[in-house]
This record gives C-alpha cells, sequence and structure tokens, in this order.
C-alpha cells in the first residue's frame, strides 16, 4: 500500500525540485533529465550483450534530422522530436548490416568507428549540416498553456516539465519492454546466444531491435537536447560525452532499471553541485575516471548493489520487528 | 514414403580433415532414434549439421521432404527441429521459470508494440502455463524460482529438455543426454523419454551409455571415422561384427 503512495510523493518532489535551485542549476536539471533517457537507452542495448561506442553519436543523428525537419520541412517541433528518434531509428537498422557481423569487443570498435564516420559527414557537408559549426538558431519548442500552467520555454523550469513527462513516458515504454516476453529473449541473447537461437530465436533480429530501439529513444533524447540548446555541432556529441554515458552505466550498474539512472543522477550532482562549488571544474576527467576505476575495484555490481543491499538490510529489520510484537 | 528426418550423403569437411563423409539414415515418426560411435566419429558433427549450427560440404538434410540443410539454426527450429547441448547449456543468470519461458518463444512469439500497450496478456499466460507444464513434465515446477545456474547436475540437463520440450518440437536431437548422470537419474531419465515418445515425439540421441541406448532406441545408426558402419535394432547392433570391431570388443562386455 505504501509504495502505492511513493510514486506520487516522488512526482510531487520532481516537480516542486527545480523552485528550490539556481538558474544555472536548472539548465543543468534540463541536460540530466535528458541525460537520464540517453543512459537508460543505452542499457536496453546492453541486455543484449552489446557495447556500443556510437550512442551519443546516435543521439546526435536524432538531434540533426529533427533540428533539420523543422528548418527545411517546418515541421512542427514535438512531431519532428518523434521524427528524430525515429530517424536514428532506422539508421541503426541501417548500421546493423555492417556492424552485427561482429560481436563483443569487435562490435565496440566497429560501432566507434561508424560514429565517427557519421560525424565527419557532418563536419563534411555544410549543406544541409552545417558543417563543423553545425546548426545554429533551431526552432525552440513552440509555448503553450494547459491552463493550470504556462509553458514559456525559454525558461528552464518549463523545459524541465516539458522534458521530464517525455522522459517519463520514454523510461515507461522501456521499462515495458525489458518486463516483457522481448525483454526476456534480450537476457537470452545476451547469456547463451546459442541455446537462445536453438529456441527459435533469430539472434540477428532481436540484436537489431534492440539496437533500434535504444537508438530512437538516445534520438529523441538528442533531439530534446537540440530544440532547448538551440545549436547543435559535431562536437556536441564526440567521444567525450560517449565516455561519460559509458561511466553513468558503469558507475551505476547495469544490473537493474534504475543502475544506469542512478549513477547518472549521483555523477551529475557529483561533478555539478560539488565540483563546480569547489573550484575543480578543470579536474573533471581526471575525477571521472577515477571514480570509474574506484568503482569497477570496489562496486563492480555498481551503485545498484549498494540500494540493493540497504532494500535487503530494510526488509530484514521489518522482519524481525514483526517477530518480536 | 518420406521418413520425417533424413540424411542423405551428408559431408563436412574442416580444412582436409573429413569429420562425416557420405553419411545417410533415416529417421521415422515416433521412434527414439540412437546414433552411436567411438570417440571421434562424428556424432556431434552430424549433429550440428542437422540443427543448423554447421552447413555442411555436401549432402543434404531432409525434412519431410523438404532440405534444410544450410538454414540457419533457429530456421531449423521453426521447422519443429529443436536440439540439446552437450554439457549443461543453460541460461545460468535466469531462473528456471525464465528458462522455460524463453523454450516458449515459437509457439508464443513475442511482439515489442503488444507487450508495451499491454495486447499481449493472452500469449503471456499461454506461455507461461507451456512453460509450467513443460517444468512439471521434467519435475522441475518446485524449482521454478531457483536460478537455472544453482541447480544440480541432473537438473539442469533436466532443464536444458525441458526449454527444448517448451517449444512444442517434431523432434528433439539429444546431444548426450546421460553424461555424468547416476545410475537412478539415467533410469528417469529414460522413463522421460519414453513419455516423450508416447508423446508423438521423435527423439534423435547422441549418446556413449550403450545400456541407456540399447534399452531405449528403436533403431540405432553406428558410425565410425565419419561414415556409416550400420543400422538396425538393438538386438541387430549389438551382435554386429562391424559394430563391435569398431568398438575393439568393448560393445560385448557393456552390452
Amino acid at each position: 500500500m505504501h509504495k502505492l503512495l511513493l510514486w506520487p510523493i516522488f512526482g510531487a518532489a520532481l516537480i516542486a525540485l527545480p523552485h528550490g535551485l539556481s538558474f544555472s542549476q536548472q539548465e543543468i536539471l534540463v541536460f540530466l533529465t535528458i541525460n537520464v533517457l540517453v543512459v537508460s537507452s543505452y542499457r536496453l542495448l546492453t541486455l543484449t550483450g552489446e557495447w556500443s561506442l556510437g550512442h551519443v553519436v546516435i543521439m546526435g543523428v536524432g538531434a540533426y534530422a529533427s533540428a533539420l525537419y523543422t528548418k527545411e520541412l517546418g515541421i512542427w517541433v514535438p512531431v519532428s522530436m518523434i521524427l528524430g528518434g525515429i530517424t536514428a531509428a532506422l539508421l541503426a537498422v541501417l548500421l546493423s548490416f555492417p556492424l552485427f557481423r561482429m560481436k563483443g569487443f569487435y562490435f565496440l570498435i566497429g560501432s566507434f568507428a561508424a560514429g565517427e564516420i557519421i560525424r565527419l559527414l557532418w563536419k563534411r557537408f555544410r549543406d544541409p549540416f552545417g558543417g563543423p559549426k553545425g546548426i545554429k538558431g533551431i526552432d525552440p519548442m513552440p509555448d503553450f498553456s494547459i491552463g493550470i500552467y504556462d509553458f514559456d520555454f525559454f525558461e528552464p523550469v518549463s523545459y524541465y516539465y516539458f522534458a521530464g513527462v517525455v522522459v517519463a513516458a520514454c523510461l515507461w515504454i522501456l521499462w515495458r519492454i525489458e518486463r516483457s516476453p522481448v525483454g526476456l529473449t534480450f537476457h537470452a541473447v545476451h547469456w547463451q546466444d546459442k541455446l537462445a537461437e536453438a529456441s527459435g530465436v533469430n539472434l540477428r533480429a532481436y540484436r537489431t531491435l534492440a539496437f533500434a530501439i535504444a537508438s530512437g529513444f538516445a534520438g529523441i533524447g538528442g533531439a530534446l537536447l537540440g530544440h532547448y540548446v538551440g545549436t547543435i555541432n559535431p562536437n556536441s556529441f564526440d567521444i567525450d560525452l560517449m565516455v561519460f554515458v559509458l561511466t553513468w552505466a558503469i558507475v551505476g550498474g547495469t544490473g537493474t532499471f534504475y543502475g544506469p539512472i542512478l549513477g547518472c543522477v549521483v555523477l551529475t550532482i557529483l561533478n555539478e553541485i560539488v565540483l563546480r562549488e569547489m573550484g575543480f571544474e578543470q579536474m573533471r576527467p581526471l575525477i571521472y575516471g577515477a571514480v570509474l576505476i574506484l568503482s569497477i575495484l570496489f562496486l563492480p555490481n555498481g551503485l545498484e548493489s549498494l540500494v540493493q543491499k540497504g532494500m535487503r538490510a530494510l526488509r530484514g529489520k521489518s522482519r524481525s520487528k514483526e517477530a518480536t510484537p | 514414403m518420406t521418413s520425417l528426418l533424413e540424411v542423405r550423403d551428408l559431408t563436412m569437411r574442416f580444412g582436409g580433415l573429413v569429420a562425416v563423409d557420405a553419411l545417410g539414415f533415416r529417421v521415422e515418426h515416433g521412434t527414439i532414434h540412437g546414433l552411436i560411435g567411438p570417440n571421434g566419429a562424428g556424432k556431434t558433427t552430424t549433429f550440428n549439421m542437422i540443427s543448423g549450427f554447421y552447413t555442411p560440404t555436401s549432402g543434404q538434410v531432409l525434412l519431410r521432404g523438404e532440405d534444410v540443410s544450410g538454414l540457419k539454426m533457429h530456421e531449423v527450429a521453426r521447422r519443429g527441429v529443436v536440439r540439446t547441448f552437450q554439457h549443461s547449456t543453460l541460461f545460468a543468470e535466469l531462473t528456471v521459470m525464465e528458462n522455460a519461458l524463453v523454450g516458449t518463444h515459437m509457439p508464443f512469439r513475442p511482439n515489442v508494440f503488444a507487450a508495451i500497450i499491454g495486447w499481449d496478456r493472452e500469449d503471456r499466460r499461454g506461455a507461461e502455463a507451456r512453460a509450467r507444464e513443460s517444468l512439471e513434465f521434467f519435475g522441475l515446477d518446485h524449482l521454478a524460482t531457483e536460478r537455472a545456474g544453482d541447480l544440480s547436475h541432473g537438473h539442469q540437463r533436466a532443464l536444458g529438455m525441458a526449454v527444448a520440450y517448451a517449444s512444442h518440437p517434431d523432434v528433439i536431437l539429444l546431444d548426450e543426454p546421460f553424461t555424468g548422470m547416476n545410475p537412478e537419474e539415467t533410469r528417469q531419465m529414460m522413463d522421460l523419454m519414453r513419455r516423450l515418445k508416447a508423446d508423438g515425439m521423435t527423439i534423435l540421441l547422441v549418446e556413449h551409455d550403450m545400456q541407456a541406448i540399447m534399452g531405449l532406441c528403436d533403431a540405432i545408426t553406428c558410425m565410425s571415422f565419419g561414415k556409416f558402419l550400420a543400422e538396425g535394432n538393438p538386438a541387430e547392433i549389438r551382435n554386429h561384427p562391424a559394430v563391435i570391431e569398431a568398438y575393439l570388443g568393448g560393445a560385448r562386455h557393456v552390452a
């Protein structure tokens, strides 16, 4: 019963959250919300056992596609965001033909190469991608009102609410997929691909499906980002950001749905609040690297393993309380 | 009349080595067919070719008259030929129930969109019922929530078969199902296989345990050094001079 109560409280906390923050912190909160979607979509791909280094570039594909659809074709922003995600998913299907001839480490390298090729294409072709300077003046999300609240998208708080709703819907879909027979098949493909195949699972199709879904949601994340900041260029989606996504996923742990989200939130708080306040901004890569190594050494199952331990301890306590009335 | 499964001139070369050489035999519907031979005879290679794990160098695998050689493993599986693996090949990280659910992949094909909206409730229920039925058949239902990797060896072997059985196959290929089992477990497993046969399933079986083979099979194909050696019912094979020679007289005392 109290579990059902937890969700509204959590939601209310998320709605109240930006009002206690400074303007720059509100902006960070928007990025954090988008990054939660990116890292969660990344986890769906890792369910099949494949780790990609091109995920952030695919996110960029969504951002570029959505920006171009609004600019060149005049499509309404919310629709073009969805179209951006679909474009990213379709590109992933296309990329799967060369990439899924490889597995494991080779896939990792192959996905990095594919991502760099896409980035070079953005840099090389000034029309329509804008070359190294990228695309500027991307249409913002049009303002609207839902009666009780007026969305003014120059305010980060408004965009945070908007992105929050979109991300929550995407997370819900990702969660449904993971808990479905499809998700179970992803696990099966990961743990014993031969046995899965003997049970009639089309391995290529399921790997491609996971890659396409993950890429689609990353693309939506990219589109959310593009229409917020208003300018994107090839370097907004470079390997540095990919390393951050990897670090969030590894430090949080990919065993559970909330693990990567936890990693993303905790490391962003560490990064933006602690490091920036303390003036360690320059040492960010160093500290991120140290956090990654330390967590692999001492928390190989990620932050989620701490949560699981805590929950077990709590449950054990409540049980012993029930036992001694 | 065409047999359910027929192997014709099946050949597999690994570089200069001929692992299987122009092998041919037929498996009739509703029988338990054994494939025996000394170590290195090419039994497992034959299995891998039938199940689509290897593409044969030449020759055909005919299922109800249709050539299935060279198809991928999942395509062969979808035509009704499901295999198990040597050793305990399982989804060790998943629970016993989830293992069986993966086995129901073919009769209850998952669909992403239905799963998101929630329109696959009946399929999920059907898959779960089928998985439970399969676990019950192999006496594993009380272990449904255990991690598959934590099971005992005998239970793991049974689970491997339960996963295959869950998919409603016509032919089930068992690769050394009795390895590492004690006599009591072997006897139970033999009973289960007789029940599978009574259900109308056709079983092709590679095995070294002669007692099990002789007690179970309707027909036996013996091969040696990749070549067809002899075929017949257990009594014929037991007394076949070429078979006895291949096993260096070993067949007499194990029989």
